[in-house]
């Protein structure tokens, strides 16, 4: 792997940290537009021969992880008129001080692994586990459901950065997938909101009136 | 041949989503699942050697017994949805029989991977065909019950990926090529990467045991099967479930043929008996029926889980107990959902008497709680003794002991709401009573018992094979 990857990685791993961090859900959402961009240069180091197939995938994680999904949360944002994290479950500085922890700990684990001769003395494996760490620690701490989703998002950020080394598989492509989940997410808090602000026209309530 | 046990509900499906009538579609769901229960148990009495299409769509003998069981219990759900959404006629149905019938689709799917990607991909499907299933309702409640039950479930999908990538790279470590065919990585065996098979198996546990709701990753259960309405909650616990649980089995085996059986069995062994210690813990002084349902899936799930972990002839008794579960789950949820309809509420305050007001409904809960608590001549008995036995010829003294008070107090505990339901007066209201147990919304129930009586009293032959060659493909 060229250093540069590892470069990408490091920024990656940075990110995470700036996310934990901040209370704006706007920030962070442009850092997660940010992270789409970065694991979509990443192919290119990985696979150094121009195919269909690279130009494929990093257009779509460009697409999708980079721009659809971080403007449909814009647009949710706009929607709730929720901007700020309130309260999380744990407090910012506490929240960074784990994500430390589980980066310090991700690289231990990883170092623990037999890795294959190419991966050997690249951060693959611990900033994927470590971004992993950080989405899960942002979905338990985290009250408002965009920050939750923002989460995910990170735990699925690292699932794709070990997946790349398994890019002869089609696994990759597989992981497009959770991006789904995400969609249908946003789709919900869009519809909590509706049924909070006409909770009087709650069709429960019109069935009953009718029997 | 076999691909059309998948493309058939694909295009029903379809065809639910275009016919414009309301009263139409739920027949097409129901014509789809006979015709799928027909063709697959035509296709596994036969045993057709089907040349495949791909060698990544085959039935093996857990393929063959998780089909069986997924297409009658949709079968039966299926019949029991055209009565019940007749009586919802003010709700429009056209994405809960579409996504009913991709369900089905997706589970057939499951049961035929042979190839651990393909299998999380209709997993990941089930997940969130599921979801709009239980926002039916489309209230405050039901939304925050998919909520709550899609967040635990994307975890849980995302933590099985990750697990399906960590085994992969255990084969690209062991092999040099990150296959994931099951009958190559168990193949293969030993030479897969142990550090890496390890963490791939706990990874795929937690992610397919949250799907099952094997404790602590249940949470979602009570919330789900309380709002849901009790036809979702039958496919949840007998169908769902029943998938999760044969997605881990494939895991297991290859864990198994990796060396790392005991490791795997130690792990399951402590969630089954988690998940029963949690189920007992809730259901006393439940106050809620339809969670008091959620908590005994809970409880079955981890007696699966137990099973399994035990080992030798008691993976047999397990596999035999995920069919009585799923059947017996069909009795007690549609059950609890004629109920809760009569009633207009599933707390234990408002709904008594309900043997008086629902003879037959009412009647089938409480045999379907005796059924389900062991009480012979059900099916459940058979199967939660032979655990039992098993456990005890192992000298896995601890193991049994924990499992005979867990029972015990589930029973005392899962009794005392049920008797509080269906004994006494019915609440003297007036204009609960507008429900009727028409035939479609009860002989579904009836069917079910019919076939949890002979699981208990007489196993036919070519069940006992299928479940002796799945139990073989899993080492017993």
């Amino acid at each position: 792997m060229p250093p540069i990857a590892d470069s990408i990685l490091i920024i990656l791993l940075l990110t995470n940290f700036f996310i934990l961090g901040t209370a704006s859900l706007r920030a962070a959402i442009r850092v997660i537009a940010l992270q789409g961009i970065l694991l979509a240069l990443l192919p290119l180091f990985v696979e150094t021969h121009l195919t269909f197939r690279l130009v494929a995938i990093v257009a779509m994680t460009a697409g999708i992880k980079g721009l659809a999904i971080p403007s449909f949360l814009f647009k949710a944002i706009r929607d709730v008129h929720i901007h700020h994290e309130i309260e999380p479950y744990l407090g910012y500085i506490p929240s960074l001080f784990l994500c430390a922890v589980g980066t310090a700990g991700a690289l231990l684990f990883a170092d623990q692994l037999p890795l294959a001769i190419d991966h050997r003395s690249s951060l693959f494996v611990p900033a994927a586990l470590a971004t992993l760490l950080a989405g899960f620690l942002v979905l338990t701490t985290r009250r408002k459901a965009i920050s939750q989703v923002a989460g995910y998002l990170m735990l699925e950020n690292g699932i794709y950065v070990f997946g790349l080394l398994l890019y002869q598989s089609m696994l990759v492509e597989v992981g497009v997938l959770l991006d789904l989940v995400v969609g249908i997410f946003v789709m919900g808090i869009v519809l909590n909101h509706i049924q909070r602000e006409f909770s009087s026209l709650d069709t429960e309530k019109l069935s009953s009136l009718r029997e | 041949m076999i691909v059309s046990l998948i493309l058939v509900p694909l295009v029903a499906a379809l065809v639910a989503f275009i016919v414009p009538s309301e009263r139409v579609r739920p027949w097409i769901v129901a014509l789809t699942g006979a015709a799928h229960t027909a063709a697959t148990i035509a296709i596994v009495a036969m045993g057709l050697r089907l040349t495949n299409v791909a060698p990544w769509l085959e039935l093996d003998a857990l393929g063959r017994l998780g089909l069986v069981l997924v297409s009658i219990v949709f079968l039966v759900c299926a019949v029991y949805s055209v009565g019940y959404l007749h009586l919802r006629a003010e709700r429009p149905n056209r994405v809960f029989c579409t996504v009913l019938l991709v369900f089905l689709a997706m589970t057939s799917l499951l049961m035929l991977s042979q190839h651990l990607t393909l299998m999380w991909v209709a997993m990941e499907a089930t997940t969130l065909a599921t979801a709009l299933l239980l926002y039916f309702n489309q209230n405050q409640r039901s939304l925050e019950a998919t909520w709550k039950y899609l967040m635990v479930g994307a975890v849980g999908i995302a933590l099985a990926l990750l697990g399906t990538l960590f085994l992969a790279y255990s084969a690209l470590i062991g092999l040099g090529d990150p296959t994931l065919m099951f009958s190559q990585l168990v193949k293969a065996g030993p030479d897969l990467s142990a550090p890496w098979l390890r963490t791939a198996f706990v990874l795929l546990l937690v992610g397919y045991g949250a799907k099952m709701g094997l404790a602590p990753l249940h949470t979602w259960k009570p919330d789900a099967y309380g709002e849901a309405p009790g036809v979702v909650g039958a496919l949840l616990a007998g169908g769902m479930t029943t998938c999760a649980f044969v997605a881990l089995l494939r895991v297991y085996r290859v864990a198994d043929a990796g060396g790392q059986g005991d490791f795997a069995r130690g792990l399951l062994v402590t969630l089954g008996l988690l998940s029963m210690a949690t189920a007992a813990i809730f259901m006393i002084g439940q106050r809620d029926f339809k969670r008091l349902l959620a908590y005994s899936s809970v409880e079955h799930m981890g007696i699966l889980a137990l099973g399994i972990g035990i080992g030798g002839p008691a993976i047999f008794a397990a596999l035999l107990h995920t069919v009585n579960n799923a059947l017996v789950k069909g009795i007690l949820f549609l059950s609890a959902g004629n109920i809760h309809r009569a009633f207009k509420s599933k707390r234990i305050e408002d709904v008594t008497g309900a043997m008086r007001r629902l003879p037959l409904s009412g009647s089938l809960f409480l045999v379907g709680f005796l059924a389900i608590t062991g009480a012979p001549p059900f099916g459940p008995f058979v199967s939660e003794l032979l655990i039992l036995t098993a456990a005890i010829d192992a000298h896995r003294w601890v193991i049994a002991a924990l499992y005979l008070i867990f029972l015990a107090v589930i029973f005392i505990g899962m009794g005392s709401t049920v008797l509080a339901v269906v004994q006494g007066e019915p609440p003297n209201d007036g204009d609960g009573t507008k429900f009727r147990e028409s035939p479609l919304r009860v002989m579904p129930m009836f069917a079910c018992l019919a076939l949890v009586l002979m699981m208990g009293v007489w196993i036919p032959e070519p069940v006992t094979d299928l479940l002796y060659a799945a139990a073989r493909l899993l080492g017993a």
